[in-house]
């Protein structure tokens, strides 16, 4: 499967950062099925996997990310090692497939890196992450009037057909409106919040649109609070159906807040 | 309507696993989380692998479901009529 321009050997893959200090991380697995490794820096620790570069080379990577399979594997194998971190003390995940050279470079890094990375375990410490997604509620948005009107079976079919399209915008704008109201009280409750694209239902499966696909960091105290704020949500939206997913890494809030995406 | 809670992951309680949706975690793991770049991976910037990726998904799921109308909130389409 190689090519002359596919190099050989190792990479190493960064699943995350964390604070240096002893921890006791036997029996988690890496990307590529080997124990874990650490790289230290000052005061950081970034936790790694080797990773065969016939695999998680650029190449074979721009290959296999469109691989489902491979893809779905990855995803959650880094995933499993971010989580495990994620449970013993602030962790810094890094993004699906960054690969180094070796671990020189990943210590350049580190040092490089150094301030904002402790400025972000510092800012992650204590909270996680939590996921709120809001459904349309078939039904509960109005339902189409059947308008009256003279004129033959034409002209009524006209009259509901623009009936029919009215009530679908304002379903749409009622919904959205919910999902607004929604994402404003919980980031008023939460440390951070931001909004993901609204997942496509041929991917998610889901009966019925998403509106809302938010993500919330909160302090781990808080977290009755929240899960109470978003019971009161739902119970004050009936046009949408909220679904709470968490505790998540903060994989949502690494980056420092930045421009409100188009979602927002 | 209420709010279905899903634990994509306890240690405290085994019997309350789920798995994580794969579309959930790929909203985090691609999407977010940059906090660098690999020196490997330089040339797949954060738009290419989030595109590429999808593409994966889109083409995997694409054969078994009918496309999602319009962008955004969509309804169900009004039924094409004849008068």
């Amino acid at each position: 499967m190689s090519t002359t321009t596919e190099p050989t050997g190792t990479g190493v893959w960064l699943h995350a950062v964390v604070a240096e200090g002893p921890a006791d991380r036997t029996g988690i697995t890496g990307v590529a099925g080997t124990p874990v490794r650490t790289v230290t820096g000052p005061g950081l620790a970034a936790v790694v996997a080797d990773a065969p570069l016939t695999e998680y080379g650029e190449e074979a990577l721009r290959r296999n990310l469109e691989d489902l399979g491979w893809l779905e594997r990855a995803a959650r194998a880094h995933h499993a090692v971010v989580d495990a971190l994620s449970r013993t003390g602030a962790v810094v995940p890094a993004r699906l497939a960054t690969v180094y050279r070796d671990d020189d470079r990943v210590a350049a890094m580190l040092a490089e890196r150094h301030d904002e990375l402790v400025g972000t375990l510092t800012r992650l410490t204590g909270r996680q992450e939590w996921g709120v997604k809001g459904y349309v509620v078939p039904g509960g948005t109005p339902r189409v009037t059947e308008p009256t009107g003279v004129g033959g079976a034409g002209a009524a079919y006209l009259r509901r057909r623009r009936a029919q399209l009215t009530a679908r915008e304002e379903g749409q704008r009622i919904a959205a409106d919910a999902a607004a109201a929604v994402h404003t009280a919980l980031a008023g409750y939460a440390v951070s919040a931001r909004r993901h694209a609204p997942q496509d239902r041929r991917l998610s499966g889901a009966p019925t649109t998403m509106v809302l696909n938010g993500a919330y960091l909160v302090e781990r105290a808080g977290l009755d609070g929240f899960s109470a704020l978003a019971g009161e949500l739902a119970d004050r939206h009936p046009e949408l159906r909220l679904e709470l997913t968490g505790p998540w890494p903060p994989y949502s809030f690494v980056a420092e807040p930045t421009a409100e995406p188009a979602w927002a | 309507m209420g709010v279905t809670v899903l634990a994509p992951s306890s240690v405290d309680d085994p019997s309350a696993f789920r798995q994580v949706a794969l579309v959930d975690l790929l909203d985090r793991v691609l999407a977010t989380g940059v906090v660098v770049t690999g020196d490997i991976t330089l040339a797949i910037a954060d738009i290419d692998l989030i595109r590429i990726s999808l593409r994966a998904l889109v083409a995997s799921v694409g054969a078994l479901a009918p496309p999602e109308p319009a962008l955004g909130p969509a309804f169900p389409p009004v039924p094409a009529e004849t008068p």
